[in-house]
């Protein structure tokens, strides 16, 4: 997954009038029905076959990086969600991040530049079923890594969660 | 709420993943769970009616559509946090807007079509009135982005 993200950095972005109409159709909900590429390739203005095609190849050229159902997480079970922000040595952040992602708690692992007052470059996403169970898993985390340096911060609310709407601007 | 059958869990596990890119591809992932097309998509709109699922849709990689984001913590007054939260959401490429415990207490995502956008709303929010601090944690390695829960 790494590695693809980062090749994609080099590539120049051509995006095309034909692939903005089928991301504009893909942004909303999935329809639940028999032939639901039928449906969206009619809001993009082509046939179900051409949508198709365009939908297999942004999701071959990884522009696409998942179709399916993201799960709401508290009535899944998982009702303490933590983003813990690691202080690592730079020469060491790949080998770290590398241990970290292989915990299925991590949702999310990012490396993020620090501020003068907050010298956290690593943060990860954990989802567990009780604070207990979330700070066993972060001190789990610490003690393979030896990163001894991190906060835990827990979400206290909510206040957006939605979707990035793209090329609509 | 109801409790989540064995073939619930199998089918959002599966739902989690990936839907197959072909004209019919509930009846693909029936053909898996050894149902039928009818059977998946009765229970689908189920347990979306239930509230079980977030969103079922196409997630991007918003860096190979030419866009760009960013993390931003916020240190804001406690008794101005509403307000300030408010006004960030207004703005559309806000994307997670979070109030966490610590000495940042407002955090949210921004995803921005160019640089100078991105400096154009991170200086207003700066300059809202209640934050007393603001730091910009760019990424430049994304090690995991994959929000699934095994369900057993």
């Amino acid at each position: 997954m790494f590695s693809s993200i980062c090749n994609e950095k080099m590539k120049t972005f051509e995006i095309n009038a034909r692939d903005k109409a089928v991301i504009r159709a893909l942004q909303g909900d999935f329809p639940l029905c028999e032939e639901p590429y039928k449906i969206l390739a009619e809001q993009a203005g082509m046939t179900e076959e051409e949508f198709i095609n365009c939908v297999k190849n942004l999701s071959e050229e990884k522009k696409i990086r998942k179709m399916g159902a993201v799960l709401k997480h508290r009535e899944a079970g998982f009702i303490a969600n933590a983003l813990c922000a690691w202080s690592v040595p730079n020469e060491k952040l790949d080998e770290v991040a590398q241990v970290m992602i292989k915990n299925p708690a991590v949702s999310h692992c990012y490396d993020r530049n620090t501020a003068p007052n907050w010298n956290y470059n690593l943060y990860t996403m954990i989802h567990a079923k009780s604070r207990d169970e979330c700070e066993k898993i972060i001190k789990n985390l610490s003690e393979t890594t030896g990163i001894e340096q991190f906060q835990i911060l827990y979400s206290k609310k909510e206040w957006k969660k939605t979707s990035m709407k793209y090329f609509c601007e | 709420m109801t409790e989540l059958t064995i073939f619930d869990k199998s089918l959002l596990n599966l739902l989690q993943s990936n839907i197959p890119i072909c004209s019919r591809p509930f009846e693909e992932m029936a053909k898996k769970l050894g149902t039928d097309e009818q059977t998946v998509l009765k229970r689908l709109r189920e347990l979306k009616a239930e509230g079980y699922l977030r969103r079922i849709g196409t997630f991007f990689n918003s860096n190979s559509l030419g866009y760009q984001g960013t993390l931003i913590a916020l240190s804001v007054e406690p008794e101005k946090i509403q307000q300030v939260a408010e006004k960030i959401n207004n703005y559309s490429g806000a994307t997670h807007n979070y109030e966490r415990e610590g000495q940042f207490n407002l955090w949210f995502t921004l995803i921005t079509p160019n640089q100078v956008q991105e400096q154009k709303i991170l200086s207003e929010v700066r300059e809202l009135n209640g934050v007393e601090d603001m730091i910009c944690l760019k990424s430049n390695k994304k090690y995991k982005v994959n929000v699934q829960f095994n369900l057993q």
